[in-house]
């Protein structure tokens, strides 16, 4: 049984890393992939590594693994606390599976005198299972309990920390109950003790009874003294020589003690054997599920935080990038640091969309790169979302996997922008990194597309704006959303003077403003005097505003011109939303 | 002097020697700066997009800065203008200010108005002054034309971001003085950069690029002084971008005020990321003489 099981789980593990490993060469995510095979990005790969093999960025790839993999610099730079909890649980956990489910491999041919209940391997198992515990309960107190805001949980981070809790309370729940049970001490007399005297046996039970927590269904206090020291006796010749103390297995011990009035209860349903098999079914699970759960870090992460200590942006070859990106799609352990630090946080709080959080981007990505067909809505949240970013590195620069975020958004928006639809907020000065790197880098064809598509979709359709000949209807009722938008109503002291339109620097940049600009700024004051708000707000003239506030700081009505042009701007954003 | 520093967005990812040239520059003028990591963006590129979006992510900065009891020192103008504009906006909108701070709840924080927020400029040349600033200049320039460009940011509406006289403004260009250098007279010292449309619509942004280097250049400038990123990337890296496309002459190359007066002030130009601009600015180390 305990071999199918085993069997079976490893060869899924083996199929799921072969498979995963195979998605970091085939899957695809934003615009930089585009026309590269998985043959060329294979190719590129191993010319990569075999690059940084033979020169001196090798050492780079060295101190990377030492620091960063090993010592996890880059969570101790974010929180001690964190690391603390990230060290116990994955050493704990990597000596646990080195010197304890792989004993017949690893510790018995290091350790000729190796047993499992010899210290210091008694003692010491039991101390890695308790590291492990200590950061898992620094890691639930601080997902469930501290609860920084935006530290987002989903279904991965509820199952890492399950798994995990249920091998090791399952391990150590097992070592209790054998610890206390009496099946378990017969067994043990029979097969190592070498016991066949009654006597001998009833005495070393006594002593076992009254001092290392098995609980017997013959034998309770008081004890017989002279039974006791014939106990220890016994105990001394047959047990010690093989056996630590069960108190050094503190954890196991304790639990024993814990669970003293129901031993006899699981005794008799054969409680070891059905914690054994939770145990080893949670380790098999585990393992199993280990490739596509968010355990595959232990994978990705080192390879994001090597490649990314050695690859310069400027030299690196699409191909490397797009597979180092994929790869760290996995990399991303969703520990929230991104988010915490995210500096367009307030833009979330005050709009409620999670995909301008950076680990929530993370989250949907993942799926997108899988291939998902995400449906409309939130299709337009995530192009939201990786546009309403200010491109301030934080994300990178915290990231504990050492995943390169911004880069990742820069490629991703570009794809984004163009299967999406028109998106609104590509008209602010959110656009500047993509006006500025951008469009020098990634997106030379295509990058006017998003910014024609959006003025098309906020340029106003009204009549008087499409044929200036026409007249304006003077009897038209106020469009009152549009007017009550524009909160700053300074504009009804205009008297057109025209003051604002001659300083203007854009008008002044123009042969022909009105042709290019639809209104001019006192135009759309008097608009907007008019109550013709919504032919106010569909001019070009707003979003080509450069909010250098000429306008409002020479307006001899104080008129707020250029606040008043924003008021229509986040009119007119709101308006396409809908 | 001690003061919280706002770095914004712009300058960590983009023009981080803005930053290292005014921590050496302060460090050497006793103004202590203390780091904020709960400062998030101010809030201006937002402000296209969602008014209170764009107010609750200035108020949250302002919040932080009230908690730590210091006043704001920031580099960028547009970070400046940002910030005084939401302060105005909430001193005028009681609603505005409740709504707001019922959301800081969540992060601990209320904003009750109580800090002011001064861009570096202001900072040298009210509370350090030109004299205490002339004592730590070592090595002053001579023959050095500089066009200062103000920033619209910074100097517009005036009645909110109180920085300097709108129409004629001096600070900039007395600081520029201060280190030796000539501060020339140019036609659209006040005038926008462009910036704000870099990426919505490009070429109307280097048009206006275009008309303030010409501009400079006519007054016969050697460097464009700036104190704000989004001004210095624009005269970097865009009008770098500029120059390759046309025939319009040499670049004039930008240079950050607190790398301009470090130099003066002997502070090396590894410091000071002098060779971080993209536009070369090396040889303005040959204006400065010993004194």
């Amino acid at each position: 049984m305990f071999d199918y099981l085993f069997y079976t789980s490893l060869v899924v593990f083996l199929l799921g890393l072969t498979y995963k490993i195979s998605t970091w060469f085939r899957r695809n995510i934003g615009i930089l992939g585009n026309g590269i095979t998985t043959a060329q990005r294979l190719q590129s790969a191993v010319s990569g590594m075999a690059a940084v093999i033979f020169s001196a960025r090798i050492l780079g790839i060295l101190e990377a693994v030492v620091l960063d993999v090993l010592l996890q610099r880059r969570v101790f730079k974010e929180s001690v606390s964190r690391w603390l909890a990230h060290m116990l649980i994955f050493y704990g956990f990597m000596l646990l599976l080195l010197m304890h489910a792989l004993e017949s491999v690893i510790s018995e041919a290091l350790f000729s005198e190796y047993y499992s209940t010899v210290n210091p391997f008694f003692f010491l198992r039991d101390f890695f299972g308790a590291m492990v515990l200590v950061g898992v309960i620094l890691a639930v107190v601080r997902r469930y309990f501290v609860k920084p805001r935006r530290l987002r949980s989903g279904g991965m981070d509820h199952y890492a920390i399950t798994i995990v809790a249920v091998i090791m309370l399952s391990g150590i729940a097992l070592l209790g109950l054998k610890i206390a049970s009496h099946n378990e001490f017969i067994r043990m007399v029979e097969d190592y003790a070498g016991l066949d005297d009654e006597d001998e046996i009833e005495a070393l039970e006594t002593l076992w009874v009254k001092e290392f927590g098995t609980v017997s269904p013959n034998i309770e206090a008081p004890f017989d003294e002279e039974l006791l020291e014939a106990g220890r006796e016994v105990h001394e010749s047959s047990c010690l020589d093989c056996h630590a103390s069960a108190p050094y297995a503190f954890t196991g011990f304790a639990t024993a003690m814990l669970i003293k009035p129901v031993v006899l209860w699981l005794d008799e349903r054969d409680g070891v054997t059905v914690l054994w098999y939770v145990h080893i079914i949670a380790c098999f699970i585990g393992l199993a599920y280990l490739p596509f759960s968010k355990m595959f870090h232990l994978f990705a992460t080192p390879i994001s935080l090597m490649t990314n200590r050695v690859m310069e942006p400027a030299t690196s070859r699409p191909a490397n990038v797009v597979t180092r990106q994929i790869i760290e799609l996995d990399a991303c352990t969703h520990c929230g640091s991104c988010s915490l630090n995210c500096s367009a946080a307030m833009v979330f709080e005050a709009i409620g969309n999670v995909y301008i959080l950076p680990s929530e981007k993370m989250t949907l990505l993942k799926k997108l790169a899988a291939g998902k067909k995400l449906a409309e809505p939130q299709m337009r949240a995530i192009q939201e979302g990786v546009y309403l970013c200010t491109n301030c590195d934080r994300c990178t620069v915290r990231c504990p996997s050492g995943i390169r975020l911004k880069e990742l958004w820069y490629s991703v928006r570009e794809s984004l922008l163009q299967e999406g639809p028109p998106l609104p907020h590509v008209l602010s000065s959110f656009s500047f990194a993509r006006g500025l790197i951008v469009q020098q880098t990634l997106a030379t064809d295509s990058y006017a597309d998003p910014i024609d598509k959006a003025r098309q979709a906020v340029s106003g359709q009204f009549v008087n704006l499409m044929d200036p000949d026409t007249p304006i209807p003077l009897n038209v009722q106020t469009d009152s959303e549009a007017h009550a938008a524009v909160k700053d109503r300074t504009y009804v002291h205009c008297f057109s003077c025209q003051s604002c339109t001659t300083v203007c620097p854009v008008v002044a940049n123009y042969d022909d403003p009105e042709q290019e600009l639809g209104l001019l700024p006192h135009q759309i004051m008097c608009s907007l005097g008019l109550g013709l708000s919504e032919m106010a707000a569909g001019a070009g003239m707003i979003w080509d505003c450069l909010t250098c506030y000429q306008c409002q700081e020479n307006c001899p009505q104080q008129v707020e011109v250029c606040d008043v042009l924003y008021r229509l701007k986040n009119f007119s954003v709101a308006s396409i939303e809908q | 002097m001690r003061f919280a520093l706002f770095h914004g967005c712009n300058i960590p990812a983009r023009v981080e020697q803005y930053a290292d040239a005014t921590a050496a520059v302060c460090l050497r003028l006793g103004i202590e700066l203390v780091e904020q990591t709960a400062f998030n963006c101010c809030g201006y590129p937002v402000r296209n997009s969602d008014h209170r979006a764009y107010v609750l992510s200035a108020a949250k900065n302002l919040a932080v800065a009230e908690q730590s009891g210091l006043d704001m020192l920031v580099m960028c103008k547009c970070c400046y203008g940002s910030l005084k504009r939401a302060q105005h906006f909430l001193s005028q909108d009681p609603e505005l200010q409740a709504d707001i701070n019922n959301t800081l709840t969540h992060e601990n924080l209320e904003y009750k108005n109580k800090i002011q927020v001064k861009h570096l400029l202001s900072v040298l040349y009210h509370e350090v002054g030109l004299k205490r600033l002339k004592e730590e200049i070592s090595k002053a320039y001579s023959g050095l034309q500089i066009a200062v460009s103000y920033g619209c940011h910074a100097l517009r509406p005036s009645t909110v971001t109180e920085f300097d006289d709108p129409v004629s403004p001096k600070i900039f260009d007395r600081l520029v003085e201060a280190t030796g250098a000539f501060s020339v007279e140019w036609a659209r010292k006040l005038d926008c950069c462009g910036a704000p449309l870099t990426g919505i619509n490009d070429q109307l942004a280097m048009d206006m690029a275009q008309k303030k280097i010409d501009s400079a250049r006519e007054a016969g400038a050697q460097f464009i002084c700036t104190a704000c990123p989004y001004t210095q990337l624009q005269f970097d890296g865009v009008q770098k971008r500029m120059a390759a496309q046309s025939n319009n002459g040499e670049p004039i190359a930008p240079i950050l005020y607190p790398q301009l007066l470090g130099l003066s002030m002997g502070i090396d130009d590894k410091t000071l990321g002098i060779s971080k601009n993209e536009i070369d600015l090396s040889n303005i180390t040959s204006f400065l003489i010993s004194e």
